[in-house]
């Protein structure tokens, strides 16, 4: 299947799509990813710790209801998969983008993908918390909102970066997904010259660019949660 | 003054209902050191956590200056905790602030503006004696720094009273003799109760007017120190005062000798031998056949078993010579020791 990838022509049938076409597609895998996580984060952090807060032991209960409502909605959404999701949302996309085709419009599938999964992940941040702290603040009078504000989401701020780290890395695999059904960046070009046309040379040099894209968003965001962790400080 | 009026708090669990406190009455004075000591599983920290209402006690009510504190809406509840400041085992700092933010934390939830609520914290840095650790990190700091620190926080909101969670059961004996010294200062100079919640007999000794004895949620025995551990009536007090076990061994009876038990109730400690000088002033060598004393302030308490023989007579010399000693009392004990 992969014979003459690596020779001297396909190398010259691929220079003009490497010079011409990868910048841009790495910019948009870059901005698609950036963006979708940033807005996956916006509608995931609120509902992250609503999950938490709204437990029955939790600073904020709820009504039961309403936390197995949120619960079976995240759930149903996490369950369903990517690419089938992503049609499922064509109805929404146009309504919010005016196209289901394109880069931007990849946005909108990538954030209903991924902002019950930064959900997940801020919950369990969030339970990792000593209680005891919790309670400490309890103590001094403050309110739930406070609670959630001044202790909650602060001192959970590393534990945050490192998951927010494990959903942009996600995404980004997603937007490359996203790519076979009208979604842009390196995984349209991955797809449409490497698969489609047989050239598989480009098909790899684009994943080895999103292996290097991954490499960067994890140890970007490793040493940033090192970083921001007090705790660690000597 | 604090009163806790017929409180009890039980829980459901798995393996159903556990009574954590039992009809508990307690007064507590204003400005005093209160101790409340009882082996870990007694509900020391379920009733601490009722007097600032974390816990709901299921009966009864804690009435704080003539305020049904149970009876308050949860507004009026956070507000009332700003005066009942609580300090904890694990010092639970908020670990991603520095200590000047930990301590301004509480100012921040009354809503003091930023640069008050930092001038506030760092004089209650320097009441603590921290003044150079504003900038350092909870994780930077030792176990005895971090308590100080949460006291500096404790302290912010001018509380009338502190509550202190088994507070230095974390520390060593000398950094625990340190934040006792700390906390006795601050009762006496910002004239601040005190309620000490701990399982180690030397706590109270060292700094409680008054202590209660909480066993299995039941308070068995209540009073100022001295008494209740000179003379420890229950099961529960005896365990405390005795940890190496209150089974003392005695020989066997001989002969006529006979046994007195000899309580010391607070007596002034003096470096009189008063065994050896009774053995000189009334011509009696009493046999100690065991004793179990401690010095609590310049007073001795605790109980001492003597062999005496002789007979009647010298019972009753022995009893005489030591009860003129003063806040001594003489028994004599039958085979039951």
């Amino acid at each position: 299947m992969f014979d003459g990838t690596f020779s001297f022509e396909a190398l010259q049938d691929a220079m003009p799509i490497l010079l011409n076409e990868f910048p841009l597609a790495v910019w948009e895998t870059v901005y698609v990813t950036i963006l979708s996580t940033a807005f996956a984060i916006i509608i995931g952090l609120p509902l992250g710790v609503l999950l938490v807060a709204g437990d029955k032991n939790g600073v904020l209960p709820l009504p039961r209801g309403v936390m197995s409502v949120l619960g079976v909605v995240i759930n149903l959404l996490r369950s369903v998969p990517f690419l089938i999701l992503m049609i499922l949302v064509f109805p929404l996309t146009r309504l919010i983008v005016g196209t289901t085709v394109g880069t931007v419009a990849s946005i909108v599938p990538l954030v209903i993908a991924a902002f019950p999964f930064v959900a997940r992940l801020v919950e369990s941040s969030l339970r990792e918390l000593d209680p005891n702290i919790i309670e400490a603040a309890q103590s001094m009078g403050a309110s739930p909102f406070q609670i959630i504000m001044k202790v909650m989401i602060p001192e959970s701020v590393p534990s945050l970066i490192s998951n927010f780290t494990i959903a942009i890395t996600t995404i980004l695999g997603y937007s490359a997904m996203s790519g076979i059904i009208g979604g842009g960046g390196l995984g349209k070009i991955a797809i449409n010259y490497g698969y489609y046309r047989y050239q598989y040379l480009i098909m790899f040099v684009a994943v080895i660019l999103l292996i290097i894209l991954v490499q960067i968003f994890q140890s970007v965001g490793d040493r940033w949660a090192i970083h921001s962790d007090k705790r660690l400080k000597r | 003054m604090i009163e806790l009026k017929h409180l009890s708090k039980s829980f459901v669990t798995a393996d159903g209902k556990v009574e954590a406190l039992k009809d508990v009455n307690l007064t507590i004075r204003n400005g005093e050191i209160y101790g409340i000591i009882g082996m870990s599983g007694a509900g020391k920290s379920t009733l601490v956590r009722c007097i600032n209402m974390l816990e709901r006690p299921t009966e009864g009510s804690v009435i704080i200056d003539d305020r049904d504190i149970g009876a308050l809406s949860e507004n009026e509840l956070r507000r009332i905790r700003r005066n009942i400041t609580m300090i904890f085992q694990g010092f639970n700092l908020l670990m991603q602030r520095t200590c000047l933010k930990n301590v301004c934390f509480p100012l921040e939830l009354a809503g003091m503006n930023r640069a008050e609520a930092k001038k506030k914290a760092m004089e209650l840095l320097e009441t603590v004696g921290l003044p150079d650790k504003a900038n350092s990190y909870p994780a930077q700091l030792s176990g005895g720094q971090k308590q100080r620190v949460a006291i500096a926080r404790a302290l912010a909101t001018e509380p009338e009273v502190l509550l202190c969670d088994e507070a230095t059961s974390a520390l060593d004996p000398k950094t625990t003799h340190s934040i006792l010294k700390l906390i006795r200062e601050i009762n006496r100079n910002f004239g601040i109760t005190v309620i000490i919640i701990t399982h180690q007999m030397s706590v109270i000794e060292e700094v409680c007017e008054r202590v209660a004895i909480l066993d299995e949620g039941v308070v068995v025995e209540e009073g100022e120190v001295g008494s209740v551990f000179a003379n420890p009536r229950s099961a529960a007090a005896r365990r405390l005062v005795f940890p190496e076990g209150n089974e003392i061994i005695v020989p066997e009876e001989s002969g006529d000798e006979r046994r007195l038990r000899v309580v010391f109730n607070g007596a002034e400690a003096t470096t009189k031998p008063l065994i050896t000088q009774m053995a000189v002033d009334v011509g009696i060598a009493a046999n100690i056949l065991s004793a179990s004393t401690r010095c609590i302030g310049d007073k001795v308490f605790g109980n001492m078993l003597l062999g005496v023989d002789g007979g009647e007579e010298a019972v009753a010399k022995v009893c005489d010579y030591l009860q003129k000693a003063g806040e001594i009392v003489v028994e004599e004990v039958k085979n039951d020791v």
